[in-house]
Order: C-alpha cells, then sequence, then structure tokens
C-alpha cells in the first residue's frame, strides 16, 4: 500500500462525493455540482470519472478500466495503476470479473449485471452546453424542462442532411426527464444506458456528477418520423468475426489497405479464447 | 496480420525514464539545488505559490525543478499536492495595512504618509542584457537603511475619509470556499476574488489589458500598490484567542477608478481590489481590473458585453490547471469517437452523391 488514505481522496472528500452520487441516483440525469479536487492527473484525463471511482471502491473491489473500449491503453494503464497503488484493490480486463468499471468513451460489449457498477469520465456533462454557452441559462433550461433548443437543433440536423448528424454524445433523456450527455461514447452504445448495473457519471473539471440508477428508462432522443438509429458500420470484427460489436477502422498499409477490429479488447479476446475466428485472425 | 496495439505499460515506464532523464540535462552540468531555486528563481516561486494556492516556497522550488520549468505543470504538482492537506482551519483575516513593506508606491498622490519606496523593482532598470551574470560575476552589496519606522496607512483611506469613493462597508459574513464547494454563479465578491488570485496570471493580464484598450473601459489609477510581510494569525479554540502562526509576503494592489455617476450612484470613484502571495504585481494589478470590470452590475453601469465583465466568461476560464488539462486532452486517443464521425461523414457524402446522380439522370 501507500502514505495515502485508501483511495487516495480523504473521508470528508469521498463522503462529499458519495453524498452527490446519492443525490444523483435520486434525480436521474440531475447534473449534481459537487467540490471536485484537483487530482494528480491533469483534468480532461478522467478526474470526475477517477474521484467517482475513489470514493465508490472498497478494499474487496474489482477494478477494470477501459479507454475506447481497450485495457491497454495508456491513460486506461495509467488510471489503472494509480489505484493499484493508492487503493491496493484487484484489478482485472475481464469485464464480467469486475466490480467496478471505470470507462472513457465505451460500454462494454459483454452486458453487464446487477453487481456491477459503471463510472464514466465526463468532459462536458451539459448536453446543451455547444447550443447555449452559459451555465446560468443551461441550468434555467433544465429547471424548466425547457428543451426545445436541443429539438430544433435534431430539426435543423435532418433539414439540412437528411439524418441527425449526432453520432457520438448523443443526447438522451433519463426517466422521461432530464436530458443527459451520456459522455462521449459512440450512439451505438446509447441502448446499453438502460442497463441493471449503477450508472455514474463525473465531470472532475466542471465539477458535476449524474448518475442512472438500474433499470432507469433511457430514450435517445429523435422524432416519430426519424427514429433513433443505433447503426454502425456493416463489417465483422477481423481478428473474432463479431458482427454486433462496435468497431476500430485500422489503417494497415500506405495504400489505403484497412481493417475493422472490435474496439472492446476483452469482448474480442473472449471471443477469440472461444474459438471465433475473422478473416485476419492467426490460424 | 494486425497485432492490436499492446504494451502500453512498458511504454509509459520507458517514457517516465525518458523524461527523468531529460529533466536532468546533462550531468556533467550540476544539478539545480532547491535553495537555488528558492533564493534565485524567487519570482518563479512566488507564481507556483499564488496559483497553486499553497504558501511554501519549498515545496514550489521542488515543483519548478521537478516540472522541468514548466510553470503551469509547476503548479498543476502543487495544486495535486494540496488536495491531500487536511483543512485544518481558517485564519483571521490579514492586516495588509500592518504590512512590513518592502515596496509601496501610489501613482494618484506624489507624496504620501509612510513614503513612497520603490524597494526591489525591475520597473526603471534598462533592459540591457547584463552580461557580468553571464560571466558568473558576483553581485555587490545594496547600501543599506534602518527599516522605515513610520507606519504606512492605506492610501485610499484618505480618500474614503473624505468620502470621494465608494465606500466599502464591512461583512461579518463568512466568505465562502472556492476549494471546498462547487462555484455556483452568480458569485459573490469574496469567491469571484478567491478565483481571480489563484487564477493565471496571463489570462488575467490580457483581460485586464482588454479593458485598458474600451473592451469594458473602467479608468483605474494605481491608489497604492504595496508588497511586503503579513502575520497570519490563528485562532486557538483550546486557548481563547488568536496565535501568530507564521509570515506570508503579498502583494496588494487597490486601484481607484474614475466613474462619474449613475442611477444609483452619486458621482465618486470606486475601487478594484487585487491580492497575489509572493511577488507578483503584474497579476495584482490585472486582479484589481478584472475585479472592478466585474463589479458594473452592482454599481449600476452598462453591460457592454465586453468578456471582462462577464462574470461567468472570466470564472470559468481563469484557471490554467482546467484550462490545461482540458485543452491537451484532446491529444489523448478519441478513435471511438472519430469512427463514429468518420462513418457519417461517408455515408452523408454517398448520399449526396446518390441524390446528384438521380438529378443529372433526370
Amino acid at each position: 500500500m501507500s502514505d495515502y488514505n485508501f483511495a487516495y481522496l480523504d473521508e470528508p472528500t469521498k463522503r462529499m462525493i458519495r453524498r452527490a452520487i446519492l443525490k444523483g441516483l435520486a434525480i436521474p440525469g440531475y447534473q449534481v455540482p459537487f467540490a471536485s479536487r484537483e487530482m494528480p492527473m491533469p483534468y480532461g484525463w478522467g478526474t470526475g470519472g477517477v474521484q467517482v471511482t475513489a470514493a465508490t471502491l472498497t478494499p474487496d473491489d474489482t477494478l477494470k478500466v477501459i479507454d475506447q473500449g481497450a485495457d491497454d491503453t495508456t491513460n486506461a494503464v495509467s488510471i489503472r495503476r494509480f489505484f493499484q497503488r493508492v487503493a491496493g484493490v484487484a484489478t482485472t480486463e475481464r469485464t464480467a470479473e469486475a466490480s467496478v468499471i471505470q470507462t472513457r468513451h465505451r460500454v462494454p460489449e459483454t452486458p453487464l449485471t446487477g453487481d456491477q457498477i459503471l463510472v464514466y469520465q465526463v468532459p462536458i456533462p451539459e448536453p446543451l452546453r455547444f447550443l447555449e454557452p452559459s451555465e446560468v441559462e443551461t441550468r434555467k433550461m433544465h429547471a424548466l424542462e425547457d428543451y426545445g433548443l436541443m429539438h430544433v437543433k435534431l430539426y435543423e440536423d435532418i433539414a439540412r442532411h437528411g439524418e441527425i448528424a449526432t453520432s457520438y454524445a448523443y443526447p438522451a433523456r433519463a426517466a422521461g426527464r432530464y436530458v443527459m450527455d451520456p459522455s462521449p461514447i459512440p450512439k451505438f452504445d446509447n441502448p446499453k444506458l438502460e442497463s441493471p448495473a449503477i450508472q455514474l457519471f463525473g465531470a472532475g473539471r466542471e465539477q458535476r456528477i449524474y448518475a442512472l440508477p438500474p433499470w432507469t428508462r433511457v430514450e435517445s432522443l429523435d422524432f416519430e418520423d426519424h427514429p433513433f438509429d443505433p447503426s454502425k458500420a456493416e463489417h465483422p470484427c477481423a481478428l473474432c468475426g463479431a458482427r454486433e460489436s462496435y468497431l476500430d477502422e485500422v489503417i494497415v498499409d500506405d495504400a489505403g489497405g484497412r481493417m475493422f477490429v472490435c474496439s472492446d479488447t476483452d469482448y474480442c479476446a473472449g471471443r477469440r479464447a472461444a474459438g471465433h475466428r475473422g478473416t485476419e485472425a492467426a490460424a | 496480420m494486425y497485432v492490436a496495439v499492446k504494451g502500453g505499460e512498458r511504454a509509459i515506464d520507458n517514457a517516465h525514464a525518458w523524461l527523468a532523464e531529460a529533466r536532468r540535462g546533462d550531468a556533467s552540468v550540476a544539478g539545480l539545488t532547491l535553495a537555488q531555486i528558492r533564493e534565485q528563481l524567487a519570482l518563479a516561486v512566488d507564481r507556483v505559490m499564488a496559483e497553486g494556492a499553497l504558501y511554501d516556497a519549498d515545496l514550489a522550488a521542488l515543483a519548478i525543478k521537478q516540472a522541468r520549468g514548466d510553470m503551469i505543470e509547476a503548479i498543476f504538482l502543487i495544486r495535486a499536492y494540496k488536495t491531500t492537506l487536511p483543512r485544518l482551519g481558517y485564519s483571521r483575516p490579514v492586516e495588509t495595512a500592518a504590512m512590513r513593506v518592502i515596496r509601496r508606491v501610489s501613482a494618484t498622490f506624489k507624496d504620501v504618509p509612510g513614503g513612497q519606496i520603490l524597494g526591489p523593482t525591475f520597473d526603471y532598470t534598462h533592459r540591457l542584457l547584463d552580461f557580468v551574470l553571464a560571466a558568473e560575476g558576483e553581485t555587490p552589496e545594496a547600501p543599506e537603511a534602518d527599516a522605515a519606522p513610520d507606519p504606512a496607512p492605506h492610501v485610499l483611506g484618505y480618500l474614503d475619509r473624505e468620502g470621494v469613493i465608494q465606500p466599502e462597508a464591512d461583512g461579518d459574513a463568512t466568505p465562502g470556499d472556492l476549494t471546498r464547494a462547487p462555484l455556483e454563479l452568480p458569485a459573490d465578491r469574496a469567491l469571484r476574488l478567491q478565483a481571480l488570485a489563484r487564477g493565471d496570471e496571463g489570462f488575467l493580464l490580457s483581460l485586464a489589458y482588454s479593458s485598458q484598450r474600451g473592451y469594458g473601459r473602467n479608468h483605474p489609477f494605481v491608489g497604492e500598490l504595496r508588497i511586503g510581510a503579513v502575520a497570519v494569525e490563528l485562532d486557538i479554540p483550546e486557548l481563547g484567542f488568536a496565535v501568530e502562526i507564521g509570515e506570508v509576503e503579498l502583494t496588494e494592489c487597490e486601484t481607484v477608478n474614475q466613474f462619474t455617476g449613475s442611477k444609483t450612484e452619486p458621482a465618486q470613484f470606486t475601487r478594484g481590489y487585487g491580492l497575489v502571495f509572493g511577488q507578483s504585481e503584474r497579476k495584482a494589478i490585472a486582479m484589481a481590473l478584472v475585479d472592478r470590470a466585474l463589479r458594473w452590475k452592482e454599481l449600476g453601469e452598462e453591460d457592454t458585453g465586453a468578456p471582462v465583465q462577464d462574470e461567468e466568461f472570466v470564472l470559468s476560464h481563469a484557471d490554467n490547471i482546467q484550462a490545461t488539462g482540458f485543452l491537451e486532452h484532446i491529444k489523448l486517443p478519441h478513435y471511438v469517437d472519430f469512427q463514429s464521425e468518420l462513418e457519417l461523414v461517408r455515408r452523408l457524402r454517398r448520399e449526396a452523391a446518390a441524390a446528384s446522380e438521380r438529378e443529372a439522370a433526370e
């Protein structure tokens, strides 16, 4: 272990964060202001998620950290190491074995269970921010349930492009009330927001926490004649052959060659271990 | 055959090792000691203490050394360290009127009780590179005099007693604490000043400069600028009285701002206030100008839409640790989001091409 308090933050700070989490769970999708602390990694690297994870972890937890769906991206490695060092908790790369999963930009492909907590790193928690830059104004809009501006934006997308031109951080409405930013996950992941797991969202720099209790109804915004479409590119994973997982496009040569592979590395490895093979898999 | 990019852990370890070596530089050159940084790069140490919001010169020197002289990185190290420190209590307000001044000037009066004291200032140096320093020549000792025996009351007090400057009411309300509660807007002046005191020097400088050039102009004079040491006193509940626990060096700037009266206020001068750890006149003056500009509402002035008048804009963007983190985080992987955008753009282009083909065929 180390000289730091368990999970780095002192107990009063963790209590303050837990209160914000509980309030967030009580009002799904509502952004709860909290006194975010300066963490030993920069704002933008997941300080909100790290604080929520720190306030959530117990010594018996098993932690998984992913970035872009992968356990081995550098920032996921760095955050996992941080908690190994300051909390001494067990870590895993297997989605099914983790009790707490901190993520950036993805929801794991393996369905979560009621025993798990998914912690999202959030850069801009305010779904209305790029329509209205003032926080004073957007809080008012949420309070009045005034989401007309957002619907106009989505309508203008359809008028201009023939479809809603938002492909990630796709706005959703929680429990029929608050419109929330699901963090920059691809819209492909939006249906997974209705989950048996507890989902917590931490935005450190913006000092906001929000949450989705298990099985909260989460509707991605759409119109009757333009229903939400979580589709992705039609390719199978070149390594495991999966057709139902989100894929990264990898450029493999300088002649425009490319291949598509699962962004969720644990999911892909699990499928290959079970004998699934894609076109590029080693024999 | 594509091999997924692995080895993040080893890459990080190697990067850290390289960073440590690069930080040290040429090993045949003597390493810097913290005492050298503290004594000879004192203004850098002051900036790290001010924006790191932690008054400890040795820790600031360590941060500067570890950060290879990158000031914002050093400030960040101090802020992260500060998170681990328990909050024992709040000091009494420091008495800047009782400051042991090493510098004190007023631009509004030729002479004032306590005198004008230039102190260790760059103001009248000719900015000529001093090659004696390059040759590592020794600096001759400065002449000494006895410490100024006269008390140096605040210059603005004279205007205050005459009634020509807007009075600053004594309040006994406990000010909020920016580091313990999330900033909610609108913020009161105490919170604004806290945010400005640890805000980025460059950001405040540019905002203050923009106000001087007409974007939210407020006609400032430096009523007084003082630098020196003040005692920090803490009430000890077990003792029932306050105990001096140390001394901090501060730069304080009070501006006198022209003001011709409005619907709600008679003609009088108004004030801006800047207070910064260590010696930083640039920051203290800039802070005072920005503080004054943010007070437009309370003084019944017009909102000209200038950035410096917009409390939410100023307070949301003044912190360089927040700013640098969010700015630089875009170098982290974003390929999941980019992939979804790429697919969207490809699809929209396909549909547009198909539509124009149909049109051509008709």
